[in-house]
């Protein structure tokens, strides 16, 4: 159970020699029992204390490592609570009962979709690989092999711990999970996992069955899992992807704190509309690695969209890059607007530009990913910031236009801006980035743009 | 040791509303668990999917709505048919053209189409304003008072005519209204207050928490719809308990990803499976987050997140 700040005090050295980096022994106790400073950053907790005091201070949900990826590690249930720390991943799938030219075929649109949003590299991160009991061993590990070359983190979905040992070894050295433990056969699988050193999923008939089940693997001393939710029905995946996440964050279960695998292909029986249904409600609803049927532009462009949202902190905005963004083609020769970088800012100023199909080079300073009226309240977007910013960025030499849309919300900007660009025309924009398509237009009528 | 779950039963409830009368009534709201919890204890009633059609017909930028709505030349006429969609458990009639900026058209003659289209559809019916302050206080009032006894649902006042709205709608005509705010609980919060100043009964009173497509500050409005649900549940906070309907198909349809055409983006696809997916892939998320109800446009969303919902409670 969580232990109170006092409690942890209570076996602290009691000395206040800030070598932890806080004023107090009584400060690093409660920061310790919020969960914002591990235990060991203080030098002089005896080793009974730290005996006393580990297990209850352990984070309530492990944190998976798989090659780039981290899953788990969540302490709320709701974002604003704090924040979610690990994004889920998406898997393709695969599997051996496939003819195999359409196992071929699954796997060339991998690479597919693959682009980038606000700094965040979007694409399929994982294939999961299934077995089918009827198929032989060598069909499996062709397919995997196959696998193997396509540069995905890979999970075995596979419950013959022999075949698994061989598939492991195949793929030796890559980021795999290995999926496929139950109740009857956990202990082969478990001594597989652990002898390749790869994270094992576990699964069970029923939500009773499964913590019985982990906490046997726990009980040979494995603790690198995850939880593969039911696939049986819709209603039963969610059920359980929420209970045994409540059960680690809320009611310190720790048998149930890992990350979850949602076989959001297997509940949806080929149905592509009903999978981006799911993948949105368990990118929301704790799935940490969620396998897709397949994964193409039409589902991924809202569902990394919502991922990037969901997985923010809440106390850090979403920024862009500072830079010159040229939008519809734009050249030296089109004009300039400016803008800050709060990425929901950015988006919206930059769709509305995009729709008027006007040339524009939209300019973006720091502004410490404030929107535009909080920044110009915070003193980051001022008339100095923004002279600053084309001087830096050398915009005289590379823009040969010199006509500079300003957000109209800080209009009062633009006498202290022509001041500081004398050589620079100052457009007040419209208030509202809607409005910016016909502003455009009527400025591109008038020959102005 | 075995495991021991715990349910997160609540002794507050989300409000029981009922929209429409005449043998046409849905019940929004009314459940005392986490929205989609029906683990914990039964929800009475699932969340429900409203279909928008605008005084100016079908969306035409939407791909696929012209084969759907074939035939239909009126807007009553296209209103019945997408009573026919399946999954639809409301009909929204946007009166967009209301709006001074745009057609202007008359308060009287929105009443009329108001009229015509209940009496064209078998489900109940909500009314969306122009979005002009001014106009909708009018508008509302009126259309209210011509729909007397219908129990049909205005969305929504804002902070700026709530007083004319809430008076005439709830108090005169006795229909329901929903209140609009910022993505913001406090400010959601406040004019729930001030809606009650007036008189207003809460089960009256739906909130229309703002909207936002996927990736485009959804999580603004994901941890604000998160947060109101928390607050009516756990603290049993009263002026939060209202049912929380969020408009999904207008923002869907106009972002970036859904708008380039596919000779702009041919890596993306055709524009139609990229806004449908849109449409889902956002109200899947409102619902995970808590909506009692969401309003798309296109059939094939309609009856994907009705199925979804069928699914989980």
């Amino acid at each position: 159970m969580a232990l109170k700040g006092l409690d942890i005090f209570k076996l602290s050295p009691k000395t206040n020699c800030k070598e932890c980096g806080c004023p107090t022994c009584m400060a690093f106790c409660m920061k310790v029992a919020q969960g914002a400073l591990p235990l060991d950053k203080c030098p002089h907790m005896s080793a009974e204390a730290i005996a006393k005091l580990s297990e209850a201070t352990a984070p309530p949900m492990k944190t998976i490592t798989v090659g780039d990826h981290k899953f788990g590690g969540e302490t709320v249930m709701f974002r604003h609570d704090k924040t979610f720390v690990s994004r889920p991943v998406y898997a393709a799938y695969v599997c051996d009962a496939m003819p195999v030219e359409v196992q071929d075929e699954k796997l060339a649109k991998v690479p597919a979709v693959d682009y980038d949003r606000i700094g965040e590299h979007m694409y399929v991160e994982f294939i999961n690989v299934n077995h089918f009991e009827e198929k032989s061993a060598d069909e499996y590990l062709a397919l995997v092999e196959k696998v193997k070359g396509c540069g995905r983190g890979i999970i075995l979905a596979c419950t013959d711990a022999d075949l698994a040992a061989k598939a492991l070894e195949a793929v030796k050295g890559l980021p795999v999970i290995l999926n496929g433990a139950n109740e009857s056969n956990y202990e082969a699988m478990c001594k597989v996992a652990q002898a390749a050193g790869v994270p094992l999923g576990v699964s069970a008939a029923n939500i009773d069955a499964l913590h019985d089940t982990v906490a046997a693997i726990e009980a040979l001393g494995y603790k690198e899992l995850f939880i593969s939710v039911d696939d049986k029905s819709i209603r039963e995946a969610f059920a359980q992807a929420v209970r045994v996440r409540r059960a680690a964050l809320k009611n310190g279960d720790r048998t149930f704190g890992y990350p979850s695998i949602v076989h959001v292909q297997r509940l949806t029986k080929g149905n592509r509309y009903m999978e981006a249904a799911l993948a949105s409600l368990f990118t929301c609803r704790y799935g940490s690695v969620i396998i897709m049927d397949e994964m193409d532009y039409a589902k991924a462009l809202p569902l990394y969209a919502l991922r990037q949202n969901i997985f923010t902190d809440p106390q850090k905005p979403m920024k862009v890059e500072p830079g010159i963004y040229p939008l519809n083609g734009a050249g030296p020769e089109n004009i300039c607007a400016t803008t800050v970088d709060f990425a929901l800012t950015y988006f919206v100023v930059s769709g509305e530009m995009e729709r008027s199909k006007v040339p524009v080079n939209l300019l973006i300073s720091d502004a410490g990913g404030y929107s535009v009226l909080t920044a110009w309240a915070a003193g980051k977007l001022s008339a100095g910031s923004i002279a600053k910013f084309i001087e830096e960025q050398d915009i005289a030499s590379k823009i040969s236009n010199r006509t500079l849309l300003l957000p109209g919300k800080v209009a009062v900007l633009k006498g202290e801006l022509e001041a500081k660009l004398p050589d620079w025309k100052i457009v007040i924009a419209p208030n509202e980035a809607v409005q910016l398509v016909k502003f455009l237009r009527d400025m591109q009528e008038a020959g102005e743009a | 040791m075995p495991f021991t779950d715990k349910p997160q039963v609540f002794g507050a409830s989300i409000n029981a509303l009922t929209v429409g009368a005449e043998g046409r009534e849905i019940v929004l709201g009314g459940s005392n668990v986490l929205p989609l919890y029906s683990f914990d204890a039964p929800i009475p009633n699932a969340p429900r999917v409203g279909v928008e059609v605008s005084d100016r017909g079908y969306d035409k930028t939407v791909p696929g709505l012209a084969e759907f709505y074939a035939g239909c030349e009126t807007v009553p006429e296209q209103a019945k048919k997408a009573c026919t969609m399946e999954g639809c458990d409301f009909i929204v009639l946007t009166l967009d053209s209301a709006d001074p900026n745009a057609e202007n058209t008359s308060v009287e003659d929105c009443v009329e189409l108001v009229k015509a289209v209940y009496d064209a559809i078998d489900k109940p019916l909500a009314v969306i304003g122009s979005k002009n302050i001014e106009k909708d206080a009018d508008l509302f009032v009126k259309v209210a008072d011509a729909m007397r006894g219908k129990n049909i649902l205005c969305l929504s006042c804002r902070e700026e005519n709530y007083k004319q709205v809430g008076a005439g709608v709830v108090l005169a005509a006795g229909c329901l209204v929903g209140g609009e705010s910022a993505v913001d609980i406090n400010l959601a919060k406040q004019l729930n207050v001030l809606l009650s100043q007036l008189g207003i009964p809460s089960t009256s009173v739906v909130m229309n928490l703002g909207s936002a497509a996927a990736g485009y500050g959804f999580e603004y409005l994901a941890s604000t719809i998160e947060r109101v649900k928390n607050a009516a549940l756990t603290q049993n906070d009263q002026a939060l308990q209202m049912p929380v309907v969020t408009i999904v198909g207008d923002d869907a349809w106009s972002v970036k990803e859904t708008l380039l055409e596919e000779s702009e983006e041919p890596e993306w696809g055709p524009r139609e499976e990229r806004g449908i997916q849109m449409e889902i892939e956002t109200a899947a998320a409102c619902i995970a987050c808590g909506s009692d109800a969401v309003l798309l446009r296109h059939p094939v969303a309609v009856k994907t997140i009705a199925d979804m919902i069928k699914e989980l409670v």
